[in-house]
Parts: C-alpha cells; sequence; structure tokens
C-alpha cells in the first residue's frame, strides 16, 4: 500500500514516535472547504487508528468530500451509508467481523476497527435512534459525531446540536432553543467510554482514539469542528475558533472512562468561570451570531454556565 | 392406525409439526447464517424468538444474533454484515417493512444477497396484522427478488432456494420470501427439515474469506462503497444492470427448483409458477399465497362437478414470470387473477393483475382476464367462496359476458354488504 506522507511532520514523529501517524489516511486532493474542521478531526483520528479500520459514514459533508466516484481521498475501507444508518451499520459490520472470526480463527478478523464519523444531523437527530440502539447493545464500534452545528451538506440548515442564538437558513432570526447535549446523553447510556474533542487540539485526538481502539465496546467521541462558510468566519481561523470555543467553556474538553469523568488540562482550571474568556469573544469572531440580543446572549451564557454545573457537580460526587 | 407415511413421518426426528414462522427459523438455521439481526412484529415474532432459542442454545454456533431496536437498523446492519461477506437473513412483517424502505433500496442498490421472510400483514391504518400481500407487494420497486409460499414446507423450501439463487454470483440481489400472517405463520403442519449434510450439498458454501467478488470490507483491499456519482458516470448503467440481472434470475430460479427436485423429491412447477389441473383446463385462476393452497380443494371440487378449470400458483412476483403468463393466457379462455393485496389507482387495483395485464399486452387471441381481490386484511375465504370465484369464470367463457357489480372491471369478492 503506498502511502502519502507529509514531508515535515518530524514534529509529529518527535511527539508521538509512531510511525502510523506519520501517515496521512485521509489523502490529500479531497473536496473539503478551505479551512474544514471536519477533515482535521477525520485526518487527526485515522492517525491514531491507523488503516486496520473500515469507516461508515452516514449522509452528510464527508459524504461529498471524499470525492466524486471514481476519485476517493481515504485509502481505507470506506462505506458511504443512509443518513439515520451509521451506528446501524456498524453494528452489523462489526458482528459480521466476529461471524468472520469464528470462521477463520488467527486471522484477526476482529481486531478491524469499526469507525462511524456522523455529522451532527446524522448523530443528535435522524440517528440518534440508531446511536441509542448501538450504545445500548454496547456494540464494538467507536462512533464519532464531527458536530458543525448545522446540516451544512444540504446548506446550513438547523440541527438540533446548532447553539442558541445561531443563524442558519432555516433560523434565520438565531436559534430559540439549545444545543442538545450529546456526550451527556451518551454517558447516560454507560457505555465504557465517552469523550469530547476539539480540533484545536489534534494530539488530544490522537490520544483518545488510541485509547478508544484498546476498549471493547461502544465508544462514543465527540469533536467540534467548526465549519467556515456554515459559521461565517474566514476560512484561516478555524483552528483559532475551536481554541475559543475551549477557552471560553463554549465546549468542554473531557472523557468519560467507565463512568469516570477527567476533564482535560486546557479546561479543567475553566470549572472556575472566572477563568474562562468572555463568551463574546467567540461570538464576535463568527458572523452566524451577528446582531443577536443581549438577552439570547445571558440565555446562552446559562446555557454553557449549566453545563459547567453538571460537570462540576459530577466531578464533586467522584471525589466523595 | 397411522398410515405408512406418517409412520415415515414419525420416526425421522428431524421431521416436526411447527409454525410456519418456524419453518422459516428452521430453513436459518439449515443454512447456516453468520448474522442475523431482527425486531419483532406480529405476525413475525416467532421466527425471531425461535432463532433466539437456536443461538442461545448454541444450536447456531459462530452465528451472531443482532437484537436492534428499529428494523431500519435491521436492514443497516445486515448490510454492514453482508457486505463484510457473511450469510445473512432476517424477518418482518406490514409496518416493519415499510419502515426499512430506504434501506430495502439500499441492498438491492450494493447487490447483497440478504433473505428476508415475511409474514405478510395488512397496512394500517386501522390496525390490521392479518395475512394481506399489500406489504411486500408495495415494495415492488425496490430490487428485491420476491416469492410466494403456499405451504408451511414451501417455507422452509424457498428459503433454502433463496440463498442458492441470490448468493449466486451471477445474481447477488436481495430476496423477500413471503406468506401469509397467521395463516401460515401460526398455523402447525409436519414438515420436513432436510439432513443438514444435504442442505450443505444444495446450497452454495458459504462466502469465503474475500467475502463477494463485487464488495468487500478488508484493509487488505481498501475499497470505497458508494460515494456520490455525476449523472455522467455509471449510476444510469448500475440501475440498467439490476433489472437485467432481475430478468436472468428466472433462468437461475428454475434450475434452483429443479436441482431442488432433484435432491429432495419436492416439485415447485419451473420454480415462477407452479400449474395445478391446468393441462385440459379452458379456464384458470391465477392466485398466490396461501390462498393458492386452499384453492387446489375448490378445484378440485368444481371439477367434481365437470368443469375443466385449473389453478395457476404465482410463486415469484419479482422478477415477474412474463412468457409463462403469455403461455396460459393463450392456453384458455378465461383466466382470472386473484389479489390478496391492492395497489390503489392502478389499472386493476390489484397489483398482480395489474402485472398480467401489462404482461400481455401487445400479445394476441389471450384469454379474458377477470382480475379479483379476496381476503383484505386477513378476511376469511372459504372454500365455497373459492369455488364461488372459480363458477364465476366458468360462467364468464360459457357467457362470454363480464360479471356484474365489478369496481372499475374489477370484482371484489366477499366483501360485507353495506346498507
Ligand atoms: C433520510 C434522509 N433525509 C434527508 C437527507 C438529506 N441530507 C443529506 S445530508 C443532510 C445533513 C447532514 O447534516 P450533518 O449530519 O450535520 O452533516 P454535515 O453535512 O453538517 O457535515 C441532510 C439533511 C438524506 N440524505 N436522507
Ligand atoms: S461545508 Fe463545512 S464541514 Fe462541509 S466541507 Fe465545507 S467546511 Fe467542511
Ligand atoms: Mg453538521
Amino acid at each position: 500500500m503506498e502511502n502519502w506522507r507529509l514531508n515535515k511532520m518530524v514534529t509529529i514523529k518527535q511527539a508521538l514516535d509512531d510511525e502510523v501517524a506519520c501517515n496521512e489516511w485521509f489523502l490529500p486532493g479531497n473536496s473539503c472547504c478551505a479551512g474544514c474542521g471536519l477533515e482535521i478531526a477525520l485526518r487527526w483520528a485515522m492517525k491514531a487508528l491507523g488503516p486496520n479500520t473500515v469507516l461508515v459514514t452516514p449522509a452528510s459533508c464527508l459524504n461529498v468530500v471524499i470525492g466524486l466516484w471514481p476519485k476517493t481521498a481515504p485509502n481505507f475501507p470506506f462505506t458511504n451509508m443512509a443518513f439515520a444508518a451509521g451506528a446501524s451499520a456498524a453494528t452489523g459490520i462489526s458482528e459480521a467481523l466476529k461471524a468472520k472470526a469464528y470462521r477463520f480463527p488467527g486471522k484477526n478478523w476482529e481486531k478491524i476497527t469499526t469507525l462511524v464519523f456522523a455529522g451532527d444531523g446524522g448523530t443528535t437527530d435522524i440517528g440518534i435512534q440508531a446511536l441509542s440502539g448501538a450504545a445500548e447493545r454496547n456494540s464494538n464500534i467507536i462512533y464519532t459525531c464531527y458536530d458543525n452545528e448545522a446540516y451544512m451538506n444540504t446548506g446550513i440548515q438547523r440541527s438540533s446540536s446548532t447553539p442558541h442564538g445561531a443563524k442558519t437558513t432555516t433560523t434565520t432570526l438565531g436559534k430559540e432553543r439549545y444545543k442538545k447535549n450529546l456526550p451527556a446523553i451518551m454517558a447516560a447510556h454507560e457505555i465504557p467510554y465517552v469523550a469530547t474533542c476539539s480540533i484545536s487540539e489534534p494530539l488530544d485526538i490522537y490520544k483518545k482514539y488510541k485509547k478508544a481502539k484498546t476498549i471493547e465496546g461502544c465508544k462514543y467521541i465527540h469533536i467540534l469542528a467548526p465549519c467556515p462558510p456554515g459559521w461565517n468566519y474566514p476560512s484561516e481561523d478555524t483552528v483559532e475558533i475551536a481554541r475559543l470555543a475551549v477557552k471560553t467553556g463554549v465546549w468542554p474538553l473531557y472523557e468519560i472512562e467507565n463512568g469516570i469523568l477527567r476533564m482535560h488540562k486546557k479546561s479543567h482550571p475553566l470549572l472556575d468561570p472566572s477563568k474562562r474568556k468572555p463568551l463574546i469573544d467567540y461570538l464576535s469572531r463568527q458572523k452566524r451570531f451577528a446582531g443577536m440580543s443581549e438577552q439570547s446572549l445571558i440565555e446562552l451564557q446559562q446555557n454553557i454556565d449549566n453545563d459547567w454545573k453538571m460537570l462540576a457537580s459530577r466531578l464533586h460526587a467522584q471525589e466523595s | 392406525m397411522v398410515s405408512d407415511i406418517k409412520k415415515e413421518f414419525l420416526q425421522n426426528k428431524e421431521n416436526k409439526i411447527i409454525k410456519g414462522n418456524e419453518a422459516a427459523a428452521y430453513a436459518a438455521k439449515s443454512s447456516r447464517v453468520q448474522v442475523i439481526s431482527a425486531y419483532p412484529i406480529t405476525p413475525q415474532t416467532t421466527v425471531v424468538e425461535k432463532l433466539s432459542e437456536f443461538v442461545d442454545q448454541g444450536l447456531m454456533p459462530g452465528t451472531q444474533y443482532i437484537k436492534v431496536e428499529s428494523e431500519h437498523s435491521v436492514m443497516a446492519s445486515m448490510v454492514g454484515a453482508s457486505m463484510t461477506g457473511t450469510r445473512t437473513f432476517t424477518a418482518t412483517s406490514g409496518q416493519g417493512l415499510f419502515y426499512m424502505n430506504e434501506m430495502l433500496h439500499w441492498v438491492a442498490g450494493t447487490r447483497l444477497p440478504i433473505v428476508m421472510a415475511i409474514a405478510s400483514r395488512g397496512p394500517a391504518p386501522p390496525w390490521n396484522i392479518w395475512a394481506d400481500f399489500t406489504d411486500v407487494l408495495s415494495q415492488r420497486d425496490t430490487g428485491w427478488i420476491t416469492s410466494f409460499c403456499a405451504t408451511h414446507q414451501e417455507i422452509y423450501d424457498e428459503i433454502l432456494m433463496s440463498y442458492k439463487v441470490c448468493e449466486d454470483h451471477d445474481i447477488l440481489l436481495p430476496k423477500f420470501v413471503a406468506y401469509g400472517g397467521f395463516i401460515l405463520s401460526h398455523t402447525s403442519k409436519p414438515i420436513i427439515i432436510e439432513e443438514q449434510a444435504l442442505v450443505d450439498e444444495y446450497l452454495p458454501p458459504l462466502p469465503d474469506e474475500k467475502g463477494w467478488p463485487h464488495i468487500f470490507i478488508d484493509p487488505e483491499r481498501p475499497m470505497m462503497f458508494g460515494n456520490l456519482i455525476m449523472p455522467s458516470g455509471f449510476y444510469y448503467e448500475f440501475r440498467m444492470k439490476i433489472h437485467e440481472t432481475m430478468m436472468r434470475a428466472k433462468e437461475k430460479i428454475m434450475i434452483a427448483a429443479k436441482q431442488f427436485e432433484r435432491m429432495f423429491g419436492r416439485n415447485y412447477g419451473n420454480g415462477l409458477i407452479q400449474n395445478y389441473k391446468m393441462d385440459d383446463a379452458d379456464v384458470a385462476m391465477l392466485i398466490y399465497g396461501d390462498l393458492a393452497f386452499q384453492m387446489e380443494e375448490a378445484v378440485d371440487q368444481v371439477r367434481e362437478e365437470g368443469y375443466k378449470i385449473g389453478m395457476v400458483k404465482l410463486r415469484h412476483f419479482r422478477p415477474f414470470p412474463v412468457e409463462e403468463i403469455i403461455e396460459i393466457a393463450k392456453k384458455v379462455q378465461v383466466l382470472g387473477v386473484m389479489d390478496r393485496g391492492t395497489a390503489f389507482g392502478s389499472p386493476t387495483g390489484g397489483p398482480i393483475s395489474s402485472e398480467v395485464k401489462t404482461a400481455l399486452h401487445n400479445t394476441e387471441k389471450t384469454a379474458k382476464i377477470l382480475p379479483m381481490i379476496s381476503g383484505l386484511g386477513g378476511r376469511e375465504v372459504t372454500i365455497d367462496q373459492q369455488k364461488d370465484q372459480l363458477k364465476i369464470l366458468i360462467k364468464m367463457n360459457e357467457t362470454g359476458e363480464l360479471p356484474k357489480d365489478l369496481l372499475y372491471g374489477t370484482l371484489w369478492h366477499g366483501k360485507l354488504e353495506v346498507k
């Protein structure tokens, strides 16, 4: 298998001492927009998982950016899937791999990682039933929600992951309701591993996928993946905006392993609200929030604070 | 006193008195299916229960049974499992089948040889759980080979034949095996469960390590499946190929039926249709599913009165046996086509009778066709009623006149009188 290598990845090699991670598995030449957060998320997940992985992707941007037939950017088995069917199709694959392992023992069929990469629509809306089913069954998959906070494929319509106040083509005055907290919902399923990531922390993505790969059962990883056309900001700002999402507390980074919550080192200090950067620093960089009312801003801040309170109380309960 | 056949039956341990649904489960077991995924719905439930029992008791070693949370997920997980290169089986009914619709197209487009038993029931509302083939017939254009069973034994046999046809590398298409809810699913009859060694010999081997020839999940051979294709790409040709393959499957269905008869001694006509007392018939009824089984008795009784009447049991709806139907329509004077299902607003209102009329288009000197509908939503159809249906055809032949009381050309038989 001929793999693309990035020439100047010395730093990754030094940082990770991982030959696989020096390779690109989601190849250049794909048709992501400039500054696409999703692309960073997938590249880093694949650096951790390597090519012994099969990826299932329901209808989303990712269905398109992989390239039009007969071109294709993923250099590993990749299956497009119906919008609602990411988790269920992946379950079928992982169970069939077990059946194959039974019939062809010693060939490591069971060692193949079954990965889902679905958008927030495919996860928090139409795919939530199948995902909940897979979680309750504890299907042996890694399910990823790459969250660009709207239906981007179909032209920036609201999803239940769109935050309060954000304008989309179906919330032209800004969304009234709040972002659905899917990591919390997944944690409530008591699956062995739930994690949040931001594309501004690629090494964190790498580590979390490395860990997920070793865990048997259903793993859920939710990655905030900013989207320049959808959020309406200059494409060079993607990483900075994702970083601000972490620093303002909009997007807390953590993992819940076998029920134990651990905050990421960049998010942990933000349990203290005074350590968080002002919310406006994040919002003002994106035109989707332009013209948001004072009242809306307060409500969004309250919504974010409530999420933090939930995390804090969970940590507190763990310690006592 | 026990007759010889009964004695033989009682002595053989693998022969059982079981329900139609259990016959389907036994067929899946005999076929050594590797992945099952299912969601319960009346009247299919006992299929999934029986399979659970088999798997839990270790009678299907290596088989993975996925208990999903909906039918959409049933078919999605079947897609994943079949793509990975395993033999797969599931079962559903009515609403469950409708819920799968998106994935049914997906399966045929992926060319996966998934076999699904369907204990057919009437679509809601109002809620109905009894025999009515509108569920499977309404999935007409999903690209699934579609067959009907008339007897308990045929459920078992047809599922075996299905794997033979579907997994043929020249075909690779999915298949519905439909039978009437409750009438077959929940009644018991003696069924022969064939010896495993014979079934193994009859069926194609399970997919090898490389999986299917056209699709596989294998990091050694990374494959992209299903990405967007422009109108100038091969989408059109892929679709055409599905139709072409479906038509070609006719021959494979016939071969599978012939080989089945040679191996197990049970005859299913040419596989596509099965004639009953058609040799000298000048009037005939084309009918499918469990109603066909009972119709044999009605034909016998009407024949005793001296009428030359016969019956054609339609075994496959997709691919549609056009040549066979033309041949029959050229042979008899009057052909009734009995539907237990509806196709609202179609030429006749009946899914099969509309097809028959289409099949005969441009063929000269064919029988007069009388589209008929009976037994919707499990409405009882007695032998006396079936005899009456046959006599309507006989009268049509004698007088050359259509019966009165037609609704846009179709006879809805056995309806309640509304005052
Ligand atoms: C059953 C079904 N309904 C609707 C669609 C249309 N559709 C395709 S992608 C998409 C939105 C995807 O949004 P998301 O999951 O957030 O992924 P993104 O495009 O934002 O990356 C929609 C509505 C579809 N393909 N299938
Ligand atoms: S629309 Fe957004 S998510 Fe989709 S490819 Fe472009 S940047 Fe990426
Ligand atoms: Mg999205």
